[in-house]
């Protein structure tokens, strides 16, 4: 039986609290409509050229799929080739383990800073807090990680981690949080961020002696691993620094160059709605001379096991991080990362949250229900993870509170008897007809519990005089 | 051809007068429509909360009661959706007859190859594509096509007509909250068009809407389609 995962991967709010608290924050809402809203008609349009899509769509989901099948065999080829082209591969069970790996290769370097290449694994691992606690400062190099540092907030986006901020906003926060920031030429224009961010990373990244990274894909073929991002602060950081250390979930793999190439066309359209992502930086272990000649891999299970080893759930590690999921989610665009609680928001985060630390974990178990299953996500994702499936799979699996388990089941006693199910109509009618008398509009303005959630904000009809059937039967 | 009407549990409960028209469409189009009386439920809100051991009977029972027949109509965009989609998977034997279930609009454009129902409703009206139409079942423009046909009918464009309305079943109880955001996103909308009502093939989307727009006091009235395709001159 393989373990759970742990990390920022676990809600501490149930998610309908937690939702309540950020649909409270009307600036959030906007940012979140106008930013999602401008990359999902960008992705819409870019897919739209290709007319293959399709077809790309069911590549990647099928190469992700023999990765699975045969992933510890890819695992040990990958660690054999990168090994053999000098770098060290470590592997860890949980994120408790990644930290304390990462944190013990540092130290041994003598440093207290390392430069941070944009991750979603080392944010999933927490490593950040468990560097800081061990006296190490890092240093987010990606710009929109960087103002969630600054801000001392957390990532509310997979892609965009910032998203949750407008120009003027992020302008105070760098105002109010940037060493040396030059106040006279900080306006809130894009061009003039970027340039503050620019200068105050420029000194770390000639300063820096050890970089962390994670790594999009992981070619087990040549034991390569391959970043792609839009700024070019990650390659610097990937090439400059004397030690590398890369944090890769186990199911980054892909078994050669060539399948590599179809995720190459599936990631930037699907996530920034680019044709081709500005850098693409791939190496292979040491180049005497040339880049970081201590090079580390951590390989992060983290829980991914144990997802492998559910066939239903399974399909889930075909995720590529792409985020469209998220952008075009109704619920995520309502209520950004934070109502999540976990570094992996929206529809995928809603599924892998629970799927990666059981749904026992926290009010993990919440985060199934945080969907209409309208089935957006599915159509958006390259690599057709059908995510209202597995939504209502982890329904199936988590626990249920009693009351509604109780009421489903007299429900289905129920539905599944004609003879119950027509006196059941009947019931109905006889108990609504003394309201149909008082109420004259026929709209009833407060349920009690547990539909008082409907009434919120919705009138609910009154049942009619005659049922279909009786109709029907009259006819 | 013999068609049996599967008018789902939330419309013979609470919108009989849907089933009624989906009867006088098919009846004026030559058709024998029956109503099978042990029909229940689809078994779509247990599935879709977790509770497959609790929808499988609903399932078979499904299958048992439709099994004679050549084509089985619903007026539900979901519940269709539900039989054609998670039928198979829920109990393989009830496939063929799930593969026999229509919605509305595809019975009358794909197999009865009619898009004219000479209808007459001289109103403005705009059109929410529901999500299991839209992406489970692919209606497409189905139902617009035949409304387009509807004499004295104004179509108007709904804005953001792809987005969910925010119902979802359980959902709009379980997390309220980001149903009424996305409740009140879908009413402006159809405010925004200025239509008199707001059609659609799903009369549970429309039970929510329908629910939001009569808090509001907005001027719009939600309808089925099938309403709209059975009204005729004279008949008001
Ligand atoms: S689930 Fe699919 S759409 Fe969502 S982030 Fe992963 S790959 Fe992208």
């Amino acid at each position: 039986m393989s373990g759970h995962g742990d990390g920022h991967i676990v809600a501490h709010r149930p998610f309908p609290a937690a939702a309540t608290v950020e649909l409270g924050k009307p600036q959030l809402r906007e940012n979140l409509r106008n930013a999602t809203h401008t990359i999902r008609d960008k992705r819409l349009r870019l897919v739209a050229e290709r007319d293959d899509w399709e077809e790309l769509r069911a590549s990647g989901a099928r190469i992700k799929d023999g990765v699975l099948a045969r992933l510890p065999e890819l695992l040990d080829q990958f660690t054999e080739a990168a090994t053999a082209a000098g770098a060290v591969v470590h592997r860890a069970a949980d994120a408790e383990q990644a930290c304390a790996i990462v944190t013990d290769l540092v130290r041994a370097t003598g440093e207290t800073e390392v430069l941070k290449v944009k991750s979603m694994a080392t944010q999933e691992i927490a490593l950040n807090e468990a560097l800081t606690a061990a006296g190490i400062e890092p240093v987010e190099t990606d710009l929109a990680e960087l103002i969630v540092q600054l801000a001392g907030d957390t990532p509310s986006h997979i892609l965009v981690p910032a998203i949750h901020y407008n120009r003027a906003q992020i302008r105070d926060i760098f105002a109010r949080q940037m060493p040396g920031v030059d106040l006279s030429t900080l306006t809130d224009d894009p061009p003039a961020l970027a340039e503050a961010a620019r200068r105050h990373l420029r000194q770390k990244f000639l300063t820096a002696r050890v970089a962390v990274s994670g790594a999009n894909f992981a070619v087990a073929e040549t034991g390569s691993l391959v970043v792609v991002e839009s700024e070019g602060n990650g390659r610097m950081c990937l090439t400059l620094p004397e030690t590398l250390i890369s944090v890769v979930g186990i199911e980054k793999l892909v078994p050669n160059f060539q399948d590599l190439a179809v995720f190459l066309e599936l990631l930037p359209r699907s996530s920034t709605g680019e044709r081709m992502n500005p850098y693409t930086t791939v190496w292979s272990g040491v180049t005497p001379g040339d880049g970081p000649q201590q090079v580390h891999i951590v390989l992060l299970d983290n829980g991914r096991s144990a997802v492998r080893d559910d066939p239903v759930g399974r399909q889930a590690l075909r995720c590529i991080r792409c985020s469209a999921c998220l952008n075009v989610c109704p619920v995520y665009e309502r209520v950004g990362g934070h109502a999540y609680g976990s570094v992996y928001p929206g529809p995928i985060g809603a599924i892998l949250s629970p799927q990666l630390t059981g749904q026992a974990a926290g009010a993990n178990r919440t985060l199934p229900y945080a969907s209409t299953l309208c089935g957006a996500c599915f159509d958006a994702c390259p690599v057709r993870i059908n995510i209202p499936e597995l939504l209502i799979h982890l329904r199936q699996t988590g626990p249920k509170p009693a009351g509604e388990r109780a009421a489903m089941r007299a429900a289905a006693q129920v539905m599944r008897s004609p003879r119950r199910y027509r006196s059941a109509l009947r019931s109905l009618r006889w108990a609504a007809a003394p309201l149909r008398w008082t109420n004259r509009r026929g709209r009833l303005r407060r349920l009690p519990w547990p539909l008082s959630g409907w009434t919120a904000s919705r009138d609910a009809p009154l049942p009619p005089g005659a049922s279909f059937r009786q109709w029907w039967a009259d006819r | 051809m013999r068609i049996a009407l599967f008018l789902t549990c939330v419309n013979d409960a609470m919108f009989p007068a849907t089933g009624q028209a989906v009867v006088r469409i098919l009846e004026r189009l030559g058709h024998t429509v029956e109503f099978p009386a042990a029909q229940t439920c689809c078994g779509q809100m247990h599935a879709n909360s977790g509770y497959r051991d609790e929808a499988v009977p609903m399932v078979r029972h499904f299958a048992d009661t439709f099994a004679p027949y050549q084509a089985i109509v619903a007026p539900s965009g979901s519940c269709v959706a539900m039989v054609r989609d998670a039928y198979p998977r829920l109990w393989p034997a009830a496939a063929p007859v799930a593969a026999r279930t229509y919605e509305l609009s595809e019975l009358l454009v794909d197999v009865l190859g009619v898009t004219d129902l000479g209808a007459y409703f001289p109103h403005r009206v705009t059109y929410h594509p529901t999500c299991h139409g839209l992406r489970m079942l692919r209606l497409g423009d189905r139902p617009q096509r035949l409304l387009r046909e509807v004499e004295g009918l104004e179509l108007v464009e709904l804005p953001e007509a792809e987005e969910c309305c925010g119902f979802g079943g359980t959902f709009a109880v379980k997390n309220s909250g980001v149903s009424s955001a996305m409740l009140a996103d879908k009413c402006a909308a159809i405010g925004d068009t200025g239509a008199e009502y707001l059609a659609a093939a799903d009369n549970s989307c429309l039970l929510h809407i329908g629910g939001g727009l009569s808090r509001e006091g907005a001027g719009s009235k939600p309808v089925h389609y099938a309403e709209i395709l059975a009204n005729q001159k004279g008949a008001g």
